[in-house]
């Protein structure tokens, strides 16, 4: 047994950890391999769309990690969480927006286009600073951390949970919806940003850039789930659990619960930010539809279907679900959400627990106890 | 200069240093000391000029017939609920009145509710170990490890309490009298000065009484406790001074002996039982 174990560190000691870190690293090889040792006529070449492709499902995958967090461990159903990926999305986008510098159609050295077409003398204030790298991806963890912090202090403060509080991340996301959809704000309105250029650099339409952004998405996703994991096995993930199932009582044992579900909405949040920001250079635009209040609700969806509670689940869901919409939207694009609906009413209907639920019956609940610190179970 | 010189004076106490919890101070009377304690609801006094007194290391049981104020009066002393006059303090030290919940909590006091709520998806273990007296801010709990001392003292309580064999199960599968043992173990774990054990047999099976009376007459003496209960025949089984509660204040107090002699007593309570049990 290790001595120092950090609490950072734990999950790699665990088995479901390691076995899904272990399929991921080696999807990300495969598809890697196939797509770069394969010749492009092969039946199993990789291209390079369905790279990107995959690179925005595990964006989705780790969005889903997000509000399992929340959801699963501490019991907040948040229909909200497309607006922290949108805010990310969005100070990615703004980064991508100076980065084009004077290639844009008007060859202004400094305005985005759109605000050439809106007539704008200079860059807003809040414009300032996402031309350096650093300061727009801190912009991506601070931007939906803060609007998580203010918005978290005070529904959780005046003690607003259940219905109540999935109904007004709803009304959150749907009042910055209608505020980014307007052009005065200063964010390209109902077109978003886009036509971006380059990203730290490196042309964002190279075949070579696509393939590490999705790699990168990759092990943010690998790390993401490791800090969620951590969380979870912590001693504050059981405060987590226990504010889930009892909170009064949890509160009563002299945890602030909180300031306990503050401190994960908003690592929740950030992690949604994240994502956010991954997307938006490999799908090539933001605009204010990722914060339509259906979205929110769809993650959540994928959550639900793959099984929450679990983290893995959540991958599983956002995925299958995914490559789903993307099958069936070829097919009958009409019908894909009476699809979803009828996928989510199946599955709550047959399977309660999600498809995790299916891999976790046939082993026991929690680990056997660890035979060197429980020396009189052992011997019973 | 001379501030910077008082900075690094160790013997210096910072104002932020001092701990909010210093130690309750019975050295000059009662653990637990209420003075004319009253709480209307919309009107009705639920507890009407109540004085009680409880002295270190006693165990005492209150009765009285329902709506009596019983679970109000723990509401009080809790900070859940704030009379609308009156003094509650703790030891000589604490103002109860001027704190809230998690405060006075940390202090010392434990409260067991009339309902047993446990962390049914945690297992027994874990139970305990969110419990137990520790650093409870966010930072501590994240990093926090379960040392060979934190266990230990998880398993001193298992003893105590006899869920030994099922540490590792999930309290979600435990019967009611073994969830009910789990709660006061919970209480344990903060090593309170005060418990308060809101009907603590209700639902248990006659073995489980037994248990019960057993391991709350073992705590007394360690700590001071107060329980609130229904049945006559278990509180006449652990009872040195009993309180018999009537209309929200105090209508006897003495051995059980003496309170099922006087005939206040008899009648609003009592009596009232006895004739459920003819019934
Ligand atoms: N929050 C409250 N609002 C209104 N009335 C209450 C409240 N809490 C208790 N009461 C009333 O106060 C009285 C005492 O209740 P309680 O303390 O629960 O009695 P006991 O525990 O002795 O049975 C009851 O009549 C009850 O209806
Ligand atoms: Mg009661």
């Amino acid at each position: 047994m290790l001595a120092s174990r950090s609490w950072l560190s734990r999950p790699l000691h665990e088995r479901s950890t390691r076995l899904f870190l272990g399929v991921l690293l080696a999807s990300l090889a495969v598809v890697t391999l196939l797509n770069l040792a394969l010749p492009a006529g092969h039946t199993l070449h990789v291209s390079t769309y369905t790279v990107t492709l995959l690179g925005k499902y595990l964006c989705y995958a780790l969005l889903a990690v997000a509000v399992d967090l929340v959801w699963g461990y501490l019991g907040i159903l948040s229909l909200g969480h497309g607006a922290f990926f949108a805010l990310g999305g969005y100070a990615m986008g703004m980064y991508l927006m100076r980065q084009i510098g004077d290639r844009g159609v008007y060859g202004h050295p400094v305005l985005p286009d759109f605000m050439v077409f809106l007539d704008w003398q200079s860059l807003p204030w809040y414009w300032h600073g996402f031309d350096m790298a650093w300061f727009a991806f801190l912009m991506v963890l601070l931007a939906p951390g803060l609007l998580a912090l203010v918005f978290g202090f005070l529904a959780f403060r005046s003690r607003v949970t259940g219905v109540y509080l999935s109904i007004i991340t709803q009304a959150l996301t749907f009042a910055l919806m209608l505020a980014f959809f307007r052009n005065e704000m200063g964010f390209g309105g109902n077109n978003g940003l886009t036509d971006f250029k380059e990203l730290l650099g490196v042309d964002l339409t190279d075949d070579a850039t696509r393939l590490g952004l999705f790699l990168a998405t990759g092990v943010a996703l690998a790390l993401g789930y490791l800090l969620c994991r951590a969380i979870v096995a912590s001693k504050l993930g059981r405060v987590c659990v226990a504010t889930r199932d009892a909170e009064a009582r949890t509160r009563f044992l002299g945890y602030r619960v909180e300031r306990f579900q503050l401190f994960v909405f908003v690592v929740s949040a950030m992690l949604a930010g994240v994502a956010g920001a991954l997307y938006v250079p490999q799908v090539g635009i933001i605009n204010p539809g990722e914060f339509s209040p259906i979205f929110s609700i769809e993650i959540v969806l994928w959550v639900a279907l793959g099984g929450r509670g679990t983290l893995y689940g959540a991958v599983i869901g956002a995925l299958l679900v995914n490559y789903a919409k993307t099958v069936f939207t070829g097919v009958m694009p009409d019908a894909w959400l009476f699809a979803l609906g009828g996928l989510f009413v199946l599955v709550t209907v047959l399977l309660p627990r999600g498809i995790a639920g299916l891999l976790a019956y046939r082993r026991p609940r929690r680990a056997a106890p660890d035979p060197s610190t429980t020396p009189r179970e052992a011997s019973a | 200069m001379n501030f910077l010189t008082s900075l690094a004076d160790r013997d210096r106490v910072f104002d932020f240093l001092v701990p909010v919890d210093s130690p309750v101070d019975v050295r000059h009377g009662p653990i637990l000391y209420l003075e004319d304690v009253t709480v209307s609801f919309d009107g009705f006094r639920a507890i009407d000029r109540l004085n009680l007194t409880i002295d270190d290391g006693e165990l005492r049981c209150i009765i009285g017939p329902n709506g009596a104020g019983k679970t109000t009066m723990m509401d009080i002393i809790t900070g859940k609920t704030r009379p609308d006059t009156g003094r509650v303090w703790f030891g000589s030290r604490h103002d109860l009145l001027t704190m809230n919940e998690p405060q006075i909590a940390s202090l010392g006091i434990g409260r067991k509710f009339q309902k047993p709520t446990t962390f049914e998806a945690l297992s027994v273990f874990e139970n305990l170990e969110l419990a137990m007296a520790a650093d409870k801010r966010i930072l501590p709990t994240l990093t926090a490890r379960t040392s060979g001392e934190i266990r230990e003292r998880i398993e001193e309580v298992l003893t105590t309490i006899g869920l030994v064999e099922l540490r590792h199960r999930p309290a979600g599968i435990l019967s009611h009298g073994q969830k009910q043992w789990l709660e006061i173990g919970m209480l344990l774990m903060q090593r309170p000065r005060l418990l308060l054990v809101d009907e603590p047999v209700a639902g248990m099976t006659e073995q489980e009484m037994e248990r019960t009376a057993e391991l709350l007459t073992g705590l007394a003496g360690k700590q001071s406790v107060v329980v609130v209960e229904h049945d006559m025949g278990f509180v006449r089984s652990i009872a040195r001074t009993v309180t018999v509660l009537h209309q929200g204040s105090v209508l006897a107090e003495g051995s059980m002996n003496q309170v099922s002699m006087d005939p206040r007593v008899v009648e609003v309570y009592l009596g009232a039982e006895a004739d459920e049990e003819v019934a």
